[in-house]
């Protein structure tokens, strides 16, 4: 059965890890920018925007990614969306990213001390002005290494959407595994791809701490 | 032979040569007071006579037994020496009482009852009898730094390093831990003590050592050394404090 | 057309679902009790001063957390018999749990230790403490007090994770949901339902290990 080489498994990974880069990339953009949304909303909301939001956070991080998913690409189509393994892969993970961003950020908008939030309306700021000129830029910077730290998340959780039949690094180790009955080698490389991808976003997140820690107090 | 002697100790951290080769007897049931201007290598010395810092050079005999960096030979130093910090560091969850029966239960393997007999009897001498079911946030802290004496003694060590044991107080605490320390000088006790209380060494200690720049510069008798300092800088160093 | 939704066509398979409940919850109690016991030696070892011991656990820490729960299933259920070393699901599943959690808790409880402050050592090392006698009466306990909340949550991602242990067919929740959409072809209204069963578990997880803190660091007079 062994006409494939080692060579033909890497290279056929590898053709597959394209497709967990891209999903990641995907996810993690829009999950950034609906997690930048939720945000927004809560931190000017009131009590109830506040509520839904955390409820929201609270589903995702309360939940099995897998089943969230299975609702996704199981939900869809009763209402008459017929979705590809593809979309629903990306729309499951996208919210799946909103979620924990949006809570990892608003842990960093809080820390910023309510003092200046203060100066800054004494200084008769708007709340966007406040945000812009203000908030942000310093959240920003203590947000940045959790942040890459959670694109390691991203990356691993895409294996879960072969599972729905999207065909990324873990379903081609699957179906490689079928043709060629080496488990052994191909999770194997599977997983050495998965690790070249996230090690170095990783050591990324641990630089990024210790150049803002002191940075950051 | 005296209890403790070091000859010819060097200590440096990096580049900065912190203990330039000092020698000191320790007799026992002597009471020696160390001062010295700040930085001049005080707390380091006390801390390389319990092993907390590793000598580059020299050498360090502990009642007739001169002392390796090996682990075995570090654990028998502790036996013989104790030490109470600056900072307490109380055990913060562990009570009063068990953190002065800790160590005699896990590594003298006291029995339970033996090692809480001891712990009463020490936590009684520092007069916190009635505390000891505090854990160290319920107390102040003269009266923790009056367990951690406690802790220290109750492994009847041959000698007690202090290391500035009053300077974390607040001014009104500092008298109750004074008195003890004293009451321990006259039991006898072997101390070395590093101190900033110049009215304290004087009445208490039968031997003073300044220390500057990482030397002994000028040792003797307190009442003499103060009265009739020898070097500039002793006689500085204790005009500035007056 | 609109789609009739039927949740009534779960009633029948919910033996299914409890059991599913029950495995999951099996999965996790020993994942996380061996795991964590696994995190402590790791942490001790990353504090150790054999460099070579330090480094193999840090490879493995980097190892783990840098691949997909999955992946590490697969190897471990699939891959593993190469080697001549034969899981059943079950076993294959915890073993992955306790792996990945291992190399989880290293991190966090090292974490913790790291915290301690050096004071803390000192003051036992003057007692003539030994290196095992300090970590275990004067470090761990209130390191793992420092990092409870923390460890708490990757106790939890690790039980969500679990859900995946249905693809090597381990009887867990999940698989139990795969079955039974199988038989009902109610697909949305079984997984619906097997969330809101995971959810209300992480609530309860959550809250059974903040009493289980509450417990283990509580002020209880050992005298
Ligand atoms: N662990 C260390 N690493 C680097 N330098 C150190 C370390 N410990 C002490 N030093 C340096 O060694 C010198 C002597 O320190 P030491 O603590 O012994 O002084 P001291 O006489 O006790 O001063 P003080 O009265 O302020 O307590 C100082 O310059 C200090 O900065
Ligand atoms: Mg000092």
């Amino acid at each position: 059965m062994s006409e494939f080489s080692l060579w033909d498994i890497v290279y056929n990974l590898l053709l597959a890890a394209r497709w967990t880069v891209l999903l990641s990339l995907t996810a993690f953009v829009l999950g950034g920018l609906v997690g930048l949304l939720l945000l927004m909303v809560r931190t000017a909301g009131n009590p109830w925007v506040i509520r839904l939001v955390r409820g929201y956070v609270e589903l995702f991080q309360g939940t099995p990614l897998l089943m969230q998913l299975f609702i996704v690409f199981f939900g869809l189509p009763l209402i008459g969306l017929d979705v590809s393994p593809w979309v629903a892969a990306t729309l499951g993970l996208t919210l799946f990213t909103s979620a924990f961003l949006t809570e990892i950020w608003r842990g960093c908008v809080e820390s910023i001390g309510k003092g200046q939030w203060e100066a800054s309306a004494s200084l008769g700021m708007n709340f966007t002005q406040q945000m812009r000129y203000i908030v942000l830029p310093q959240a920003l910077r203590i947000a940045i290494p959790p942040t890459v730290g959670f694109s390691v998340q991203v990356v691993k959780g895409t294996a879960v959407a072969s599972i729905i039949g999207f065909v990324e690094l873990t379903k081609a180790g699957t179906m490689i595994t079928n043709a060629t009955y080496e488990p052994f080698t191909v999770y194997g490389c599977v997983a050495v791809m998965y690790f070249l991808i996230c090690y170095p976003l990783s050591l990324f997140a641990r630089h990024l701490e210790g150049k803002f820690r002191h940075v950051a107090r | 032979m005296s209890l403790v002697e070091l000859h010819a100790i060097h200590k440096s951290f990096g580049e900065l040569e912190v203990l330039k080769g000092i020698d000191l007897s320790i007799d026992e049931g002597q009471v020696i007071a160390l001062i010295g201007k700040s930085g001049s290598g005080k707390s380091t010395l006390l801390r390389t006579i319990n092993g907390l810092e590793v000598i580059d050079d020299g050498v360090i005999i502990v009642d007739g037994k001169k002392i390796s960096d090996r682990d075995a030979d570090l654990l028998g130093l502790r036996l013989q020496v104790g030490m109470v910090f600056q900072q307490f560091n109380l055990f913060p969850h562990y009570t009063a009482l068990e953190n002065v029966m800790l160590s005699p239960q896990v590594v003298k393997k006291q029995s339970k009852a033996e090692a809480k007999q001891i712990a009463e009897e020490m936590l009684a001498k520092v007069g916190l009898a009635d505390k000891m079911m505090h854990y160290p946030d319920q107390l102040s802290g003269g009266q923790q730094q009056r367990v951690a004496i406690a802790r220290a003694l109750a492994m009847k060590p041959k000698v007690l390093l202090c290391d500035e044991v009053t300077s974390a107080l607040d001014p009104e605490l500092v008298n109750e831990v004074l008195a003890v320390v004293r009451q321990l000088a006259e039991e006898g006790m072997t101390l070395v003590m590093v101190t900033h209380e110049m009215r304290f060494a004087r009445e208490v200690c039968d031997k003073l050592v300044f220390m500057h720049q990482g030397r002994i510069h000028e040792t003797g008798d307190p009442e003499e050394v103060f009265s009739n300092p020898k070097t500039p800088e002793l006689s500085s160093f204790v005009g500035g404090l007056a | 057309m609109a789609y009739k939704f039927d949740f009534g066509a779960i009633v029948p398979h919910w033996q299914l679902l409890f059991d599913g409940v029950i495995l999951t919850t099996e999965l996790t109690v020993i994942g996380a009790v061996v795991g964590v016991g696994l995190g402590i030696m790791g942490a001790w070892a990353r504090a150790s001063r054999a460099p070579v011991i330090s480094q193999i656990v840090g490879v493995y820490v980097e190892l783990i957390r840098n691949t997909p729960f999955l992946v590490q299933l697969f190897f471990i259920f699939f891959g593993l018999p190469a080697l001549g070393v034969k899981l059943t699901e079950f076993q294959a599943a915890v073993l992955a749990m306790i792996v990945n959690l291992g190399a989880y808790s290293t991190e966090i409880i090292r974490a913790g230790i790291q915290a301690i402050p050096q004071g803390q050592i000192e003051a036992a090392q003057s007692l003539a403490m030994n290196r095992v006698q300090i970590f275990r009466y004067v470090v761990i306990l209130p390191a793992l007090k420092k990092i409870w909340p923390a460890l708490s949550s990757q106790i939890v991602i690790v039980m969500l994770g679990s859900s995946v242990c249905s693809q090597i067919a381990a009887e867990e929740l999940t698989f139990g949901a795969n079955y039974i959409q199988a038989l009902n072809f109610r697909a949305f209204e079984v997984y619906f339902v097997v969330t809101g069963l995971y959810l209300v578990m992480s609530i309860l997880l959550r809250m059974g290990l903040k009493v289980l803190g509450n417990f283990l660091f509580e002020r209880r007079r050992h005298v």
